[in-house]
């Protein structure tokens, strides 16, 4: 089975924030960035079903140079090849022309299968697998929680909410979102580390993919969401703190 | 200007997400003087449809058809795009459920359309909507703007608006719409619902909750929580990184995909608060959270709060509620 994983690189979760004011975007100097962690999740099923099915797994990421990275951490824990899809004109992309660029990459690959992570830690639109679905031509569904693959079709555990699961079946080829939580991702290990250096990454432009964007939609400007609830902040030491907040829970909320 | 409201149901009970969506799309249309159609699509729904039009809306249509007994992301987009070629809308709000994350972006791609997802709020400036939604997991908020031509797509997250503020008082008489559909066209097969192996605690059931998130570390560092929760009489629970490590059962997780609850006492500690999470266990009665990030969205619900490191508090916590007892 040969399985196109999508992979994109997010500023680290403990990445301060800081907005330029009016910006749309993040100031990016001074922080570190990640592998999306749903993403994560993702690469561990792709690998996972290659092991038991044979084929190849193909990490695709868009995203400036950085984000090569990303591709970097899926060869060494075991992804046969990578396509960076290089793009510095981001702020034009929505996620409709996001997944139209990634749509025409995947285009040029032989395969039966194209995962996702479920939604992404920066601008989390959680749109991007079931857009792919469209674009390609595919079946798809999202929310997966299991996968089992047998003749050319896929059986899979959706996720409803509230602790509800759904059995659905499709044909392949398709398209899947994961949801984190499906596997244990494994670690790279030093010797996949060491064989990703000799592995392919591909770079596309958009220019190469032959994709023109007129963006649906923009993002005025970002900004640190006002607080409306006031939290009463309790201070001092650890042991003030704890005091004033057992006195707090005793006597005023009265809640022990 | 018309603002079509796509409601969601299940063998005939609403998703109550929906009339969250009403109360967004009434108060859209009051800033722009749009009309709202609401529609409901299902195998029979004419009851539904009923209900819909107790409330203020311009239109109700029901879409029946046998092949949306059971929801398919290839029916429901077939269906739904015929709705809108007919009804040419400018706007489609959806409530931002599962099963509407799994289609609508695939319906207004089918159109060439874009979607704004999972927003919170919206706005009537300078003679456009602007929607706000939440980026990096609810630690900045963004304005978004759509572009281009109609219809444009929007999804509202849960909680954002109160569904029983949805104004009533409509008059409209539901009509019954026809959309063509073949078994063929539909590619995925959807199977039984159900729900893992009896659970063995009920959280819902609990006074005290002490909640660990990510900010716990490791999973040798849960008995610091555990001995708080003894001591405080409460039960231990977690935010879904937790239970996605193994490190406690998912029986254990609270959130839009595990238990929702409402204790008397909700401890939140090293838990960053992404909507996820909070829709579980927002209604609880008094909240408090412990983070060292004084940004944290979860300071967005608390009550009571304490910055810092939670294995400073935790211990002195603990040892404060023995003395007091
Ligand atoms: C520096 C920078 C600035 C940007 N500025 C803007 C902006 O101002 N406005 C705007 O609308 N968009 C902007 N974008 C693009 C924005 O990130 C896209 O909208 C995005 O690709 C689509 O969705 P998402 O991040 O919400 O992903 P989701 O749909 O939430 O992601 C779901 C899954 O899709 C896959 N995926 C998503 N994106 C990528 C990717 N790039 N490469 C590989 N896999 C991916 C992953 O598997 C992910 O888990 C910017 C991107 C970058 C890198
Ligand atoms: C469809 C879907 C369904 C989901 N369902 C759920 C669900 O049911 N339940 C759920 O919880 N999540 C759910 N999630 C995931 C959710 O979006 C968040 O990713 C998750 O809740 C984050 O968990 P967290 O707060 O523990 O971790 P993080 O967001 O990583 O937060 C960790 C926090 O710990 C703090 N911290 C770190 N170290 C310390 C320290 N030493 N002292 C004090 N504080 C510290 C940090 O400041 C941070 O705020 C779902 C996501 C999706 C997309």
């Amino acid at each position: 089975m040969n399985i196109v994983v999508c992979v994109k690189q997010v500023p680290a979760k403990d990445a301060p924030l800081a907005i330029p004011e009016g910006a749309a975007w993040i100031r990016e100097t001074d922080i570190g960035f990640e592998l999306n962690e749903p993403d994560g999740y993702a690469l561990e099923e792709a690998l996972r079903l290659k092991e038991k099915h044979g084929g190849e797994v193909v990490a695709v990421s868009m995203g400036p140079e950085r984000s090569k990275q990303a591709i970097k951490e899926a060869l060494a824990k075991g992804a046969e090849r990578g396509v960076h899809i290089s793009d510095d004109k981001f702020y034009e992309l929505d996620p409709l022309g996001s997944a139209r660029c990634l749509a025409a990459a995947i285009k040029r690959e032989k395969f039966d299968l194209v995962l996702t992570g479920l939604q992404s830690d920066d601008h989390g639109f959680g749109q991007t697998g079931v857009l792919l679905a469209e674009l390609l031509g595919l079946p798809h569904a999202t929310i997966i929680m299991q996968i089992d693959a047998a003749d050319g079709r896929l059986k899979l555990k959706r996720e409803l909410e509230a602790g509800w699961f759904q059995w659905v079946e499709l044909p392949l080829p398709a398209v899947l979102s994961i949801q984190s939580g499906i596997n244990k991702p494994r670690y790279a290990t030093l010797k996949g580390i060491m064989a990703a250096k000799k592995k392919e990454i591909a770079t596309l432009t958009r220019a190469e993919l032959g994709v023109t964007v007129s963006p649906t939609q923009r993002i005025e400007r970002i900004y640190v969401p006002k607080k409306t609830k006031k939290t009463e902040i309790l201070t001092g030491t650890a042991k003030e703190a704890a005091a004033k907040l057992v006195e707090k829970l005793k006597h005023e909320a009265r809640v022990l | 200007m018309k603002i079509l409201v796509v409601t969601e149901q299940r063998d005939g009970q609403w998703n109550r997400a929906s009339f969250e969506t009403l109360t967004a799309a009434q108060q859209a249309a009051r800033a722009t003087g749009a009309s709202i159609t609401a529609v409901v699509a299902g195998k029979s729904v004419g009851s539904l449809a009923k209900e819909l039009a107790a409330y203020k809306v311009a239109e109700v249509l029901a879409i029946e058809h046998d092949l949306l007994e059971k929801y398919t992301p290839d029916g429901y987009t077939l269906a739904l795009k015929q709705v809108i070629t007919e009804a040419r809308p400018d706007f489609i709000f959806f409530p931002h459920t599962y099963q509407v994350r799994d289609f609508a972006p695939k319906l207004a791609a089918s159109l060439g359309r874009g979607m704004i997802a999972d927003c919170v709020g919206l706005r009537y400036e300078n003679g456009h909507l602007v929607f706000v939604r939440q980026m990096f997991q609810g630690k900045t908020a963004a304005d978004v703007i759509f572009q281009g031509d109609a219809p444009w797509f929007a999804s509202f997250q849960a909680g954002a608006f109160r569904g029983d503020q949805a104004e009533t008082g409509g008059s409209a008489a539901p009509r019954n719409v026809n959309v063509d559909l073949k078994p063929e066209q539909i590619r995925t097969k959807p199977l039984e619902l159900f729900r893992e192996a009896k659970q063995a605690v009920d959280l819902t059931q609990a006074p005290i909750i002490v909640a660990i998130g990510r900010g716990i570390k490791e999973p040798t560092n849960i008995p610091l929580a555990e001995k708080l929760a003894q001591t405080i009489g409460g039960e231990i629970a977690a935010s879904r990184p937790i239970c996605d490590e193994g490190w406690l059962p998912m029986e254990r997780q609270i959130g839009s995909s595990g238990q929702t609850v409402a204790p008397k006492l909700y401890l939140a500690i090293g838990i960053s608060g992404a909507i996820q999470h909070v829709v579980g266990m927002k209604g609880s009665r008094t909240i408090v959270a412990i983070n060292k990030d004084a940004n944290a969205p979860i300071f967005e619900v608390a009550d009571y709060g304490i910055v810092g490191d939670l294995f400073e508090i935790v211990p002195a916590l603990t040892e404060e509620l023995a003395k007091s007892k």
